[in-house]
């Protein structure tokens, strides 16, 4: 499938894999990055996108998304879930496997794949299950969900309770070069716990899951990655205590990568005063100082990815008491919005530390495609306007749900194209070229 | 009132003077032992808060006449009145205290200190009707001011004053204004 | 008539968003009513015409009958639903079941849900009052205020007296609405039971923490001694009831170490020789009946002054001029 070369013209491109920042052009030509610099060549049909005031950046990739295809389509599908991904400014998304059936057979691994391409929106990454029906107990066929399209492992949903598991599936994956990725959390301590264990909790009347419940599971996970010398993705990290532990192993050298949510960057457990469920998630958003210990933590590195744990949900489920509210918020169409306004803009981090969170760390964890702009890479490629303003509304996503604790945010900055392939994907202007 | 509400010119005439209250009530008083041809089962019942010390003043006079203790009591129509759906809950409810002897059987003189719109009468008969059953009740007011919503006329007067709508008639008590007296208010509002 | 139309809002839905002067509005309201159930005919038609549905999420007795009991001695018509058998277990959610209520244009709702919040989420969605009778672990207002009114009478005024909620405060909804009840009231407030019980957090709200009944008794004026849910067993909360008896167990020889007579309430149902030794709760400090008769007045207070017009038909009402 030939198609016409692109010329990003007269942006500033910003490419933290190549310690670049500067203004020049971009060609695209054929799927690929053919060529960068200043007044370059144009070969005939060339479609000329003029860049003046934006920031083109290496495209943006999301590992933490549920797009609940299959059994969860009233929530979102595979091409809803895509579509929202790339009016979101991202042009790559990890699937978890949390659906129903799990996604933990060769055959359903292909079945995201499939959708994914066919939706041809952003690319859709299926993550196999870790255990079989996500029970805990028996490892899937990893070998065969890698070769079938899985790029990492994970019971996310739930966490490995089981410490030998976790040390076989850790050992296993080696040979196949994935991440495994783990949701951590205590069981036995966060019990039946809908928010975090505070004061707000307390209050409310409503029960908590310990700080510990997490602290516990990050330091069992970086202590078996240590000894398996498997590389463990610790998925959405909310507590201080977490953070400094994952800091200390990655000092000593364990593989350990990790997640940092723009709501767990942004957002406390007040959040949920009035047993508001659009701020119901699994970790809960915890207290000010965990929540400063996420940012430092992005900041630094220790937090290395940006995941939006895009966890879409119908309207209905959520407009229920807090109890019965299922966990999650969507996330993919807010988040580089909110980073924008709330840490780049305010001077707490530059735009390239921002794209190495989004793009080039993510990419390399999870070894995707992408994450960079250097010639001959893939030719996915985010457009943003770093001063834009809008405002949250949940009812012009793309996405299937609008579960979002932001509506209304006043935001500054945001995508305005989306390039995967060399093909326009999405844009401001058009809304959804799919 | 609050500061920003228009300033209202009120104007008050007095109708009538302690001594006239004084006498009309003496009045009142033989009235009803008149009616009742004797003292014979009478029940004092004032309707809070202005008709407890009007009945209070009567029982005095009575029983200085006769020489025999009238018993009496108060009654608060806080919860019988009709109005809960259009002006909201009264939070300060007064407690009605009857007489041990009980009202069954007995003539009870309900006392108010104005007739107006027969809806405070209306709900004094409900409640007592609650309360035990009367052999018969007379409805006793200081001022009948007219303007009656309902078919409802007094047994005994005091007295009787032509008031407009947008007119008010206060009976003042010493027990709670510090002075005996029956007044006509007439508001009239201006702009400052 | 310058009294605010509506002295509580449209709700009632707990103590924490009331203020000082709103509680003893409603407990001033209670007196008067205490006597209507002393009347020969136990009536009075306040509320007539008005229809209340008695919402029941989660089996209770007791509260459903004093509510019962508050609104039918104000003339209401009442319909119960409870959760066995109702539409709300065949999966009917909340909103579901606040939107048929809705469509049967009824004027109040009373609410006992398992789940905390439920009493506001129904609050917000629906023009009819609410009333909470317990939502969770969150609050349970009216128990709260009949507690309330129960120390008045026998303590008078509430402030700088000491009362301590022995038990298990973790999960209880009477426990949070006593103590911001109290502590609005300018009582001290203590709160005594086992660390698996206490809530992290809450000396936060303002309130001491004893570890031993002993502590407590020492401490406090009063004791209002919370039911053990033999439900915390199973959770592993206390080892055994006979151990928490031995524990926290508020008996009489514990009672005579202290150094005045301490007041002792329990909203019920007891768990005799569990949480409370029956020589206490049949004792001459209990004032456990007393709750149970001042509940009937303090629904009848609420639900009063929760009924009622709009402002602005009060408004309308008032430039008429009414009177007698």
């Amino acid at each position: 499938m030939s198609q016409r070369p692109m010329l990003l013209k007269g942006g500033r491109v910003v490419d933290p894999s190549q310690g670049l920042d500067d203004h020049v052009d971009v060609l695209l030509t054929e799927g690929k990055v053919s060529k960068i610099g200043t007044a370059l060549p144009r070969p005939e049909g060339t479609e000329e996108v003029d860049c003046a005031g934006t920031v083109i950046v290496p495209g943006l990739i999301d590992v933490h998304v549920h797009l609940r295809e299959p059994g969860g389509e009233h929530k979102e599908t595979i091409a809803t879930g895509a579509r929202a991904a790339a009016a979101g400014g991202f042009t790559a998304v990890c699937a978890m496997p949390n659906t129903d059936p799990v996604i933990d057979s060769p055959a359903t691994v292909g079945f995201v794949a499939a959708a994914g391409r066919e939706a041809g929106s952003a690319r859709v990454y299926p993550v196999g299950a870790l255990s079989i029906g996500q029970k805990g107990e028996r490892l899937t066929e990893i070998g065969e969900l890698v070769e079938a399209g899985a790029v990492a492992i994970t019971d996310d949903g739930r966490p490995v309770m089981d410490s030998g598991l976790m040390r076989l599936a850790l050992e296993y994956a080696q040979a196949f070069d994935i991440p495994v990725a783990d949701h951590p959390e205590d069981l036995g301590l966060s019990r039946n716990g809908v928010m975090n264990e505070g004061v707000v909790s307390a209050r409310l009347g409503l029960a908590g899951k310990p700080n510990a419940s997490e602290d516990v599971h990050i330091l069992r996970d970086l202590l078996v990655a240590e000894l398996t010398g498997g590389h463990i993705h610790i998925q959405h990290v909310s507590t201080r205590q977490g953070i400094e532990a994952i800091r200390q192993a990655k000092a000593r050298g364990v593989r350990v990568t990790a997640e940092a949510t723009p709501h767990h960057l942004l957002l406390t457990d007040e959040a949920v005063e009035g047993y508001r469920t659009d701020a119901k998630m699994n970790p809960p958003l915890r207290s000010d100082a965990d929540r400063d210990a996420v940012r430092e933590g992005f900041l630094d590195g220790t937090l290395d990815t940006l995941a939006t744990d895009h966890a879409p949900h119908h309207y209905d489920e959520k407009e229920q008491a807090f109890d019965d509210a299922p966990f999650g918020i969507v996330g993919l169409e807010t988040v580089v919005g909110l980073i924008l306004t709330h840490l780049v803009h305010t001077g707490e981090m530059d735009l390239s530390t921002f794209v190495e969170r989004a793009s080039v760390q993510p990419a390399r964890a999870f070894r995707l495609p992408g994450g960079t702009l250097v010639e001959g890479g893939v030719a996915d490629v985010t457009v943003l306007d770093l001063d834009r303003e809008w405002t949250v509304d949940p009812s012009l996503f793309l996405s299937r749900s609008r579960n979002t604790p932001f509506t209304g945010w006043d935001l500054r900055g945001g995508p305005v194209r989306t390039v995967v392939g060399g093909r326009t994907i999405w844009t401001l202007a058009e809304g959804s070229r799919s | 009132m609050s500061d920003d509400e228009p300033a209202t010119l009120e104007q008050r005439v007095t109708l009538m003077d302690p001594e006239a209250v004084t006498r009309v009530l003496a009045r009142m008083s033989r009235e009803i032992v008149e009616r009742n041809e004797g003292t014979a089962d009478l029940v004092l019942l004032g309707i809070r808060r202005r008709g407890v010390e009007l009945a209070e003043r009567i029982q005095a006079v009575m029983e200085a006449e006769e020489g025999v203790a009238i018993p009496s009591g108060a009654l608060d129509i806080t919860l019988y009145r009709d109005d809960l759906g259009t002006v909201g809950p009264r939070p300060v409810i007064g407690e009605s205290t009857l007489p041990l002897e009980g009202i069954d059987d007995r003539t009870v003189v309900v006392i108010d200190d104005v007739l107006y719109t027969g809806r405070t009468a209306r709900a004094a008969m409900n409640e007592l009707m609650d309360w035990g059953r009367p052999s018969r009740i007379f409805f006793c007011v200081l001022v009948d001011r007219g303007g009656r919503e309902l078919p409802i006329q007094p047994d005994i007067v005091g007295r009787v004053v032509s008031a407009l709508p947008d007119q008010v008639v206060e009976v003042l008590v010493p027990e709670e204004d510090g002075r005996l007296a029956v007044e006509l208010i007439t508001r009239a509002t201006e702009t400052p | 008539m310058s009294e605010p139309a509506r002295p509580l809002g449209k709700d009632l839905v707990g103590l924490e968003d009331l203020s000082a002067d709103q509680i003893r509005t409603i407990l001033d309201t209670a007196e008067p009513f205490k006597e209507i159930s002393e009347r020969r005919i136990k009536k009075v038609p306040v509320l007539r015409g008005q229809t209340i549905v008695n919402l029941f999420m989660e089996p209770s007795t007791r509260t459903r009958i004093s509510f019962e009991f508050a609104e039918k001695r104000l003339s209401a018509d009442t319909v119960n639903i409870s959760s066995t058998g109702s539409s709300v277990q065949k999966g009917e959610t909340l909103v579901d079941t606040a939107r048929n209520l809705e469509a049967m244009k009824i004027d109040m709702v009373v609410i006992r849900h398992w789940a905390s919040g439920a009493a506001r989420f129904l609050a917000e969605r629906i023009p009819s009052n609410v009333v909470n009778a317990g939502d969770g672990s969150h609050e349970h207002p009216t128990q709260a205020l009949l507690d309330l009114l129960t120390l008045r009478d026998h303590l008078g005024d509430l402030a700088g007296r000491r009362v301590c909620v022995v038990g298990d405060i973790l999960h209880s909804r009477v426990a949070r609405s006593n103590i911001w009840g109290l502590l609005k009231l300018g009582a001290e407030v203590g709160v005594c039971g086992p660390r698996t019980l206490l809530p992290r957090g809450i000396e936060s709200f303002g309130v001491e923490v004893f570890n031993r009944i002993e502590e407590a008794i020492e401490w406090a004026d009063a004791l209002n001694i919370l039911r053990l849910q033999l439900e915390r067993m199973k959770g592993g909360f206390v080892p055994s009831l006979r151990e928490y008896n031995r524990v926290y167990g508020v008996s009489t020889a514990r009672l005579e170490k202290a150094p005045r007579d301490v007041l002792i309430l329990h909203p019920g149902p007891m768990n005799r020789g569990v949480e409370i030794d029956s020589d206490v709760a049949d004792g001459p400090q209990s004032v456990i009946l007393k709750q149970v008769t001042n509940g009937v007045a303090v629904r009848m207070a609420v639900l009063y002054l929760l009924a009622g017009g709009s402002p602005e038909r009060a408004e309308a009402a008032k430039r008429r001029g009414m009177g007698g």
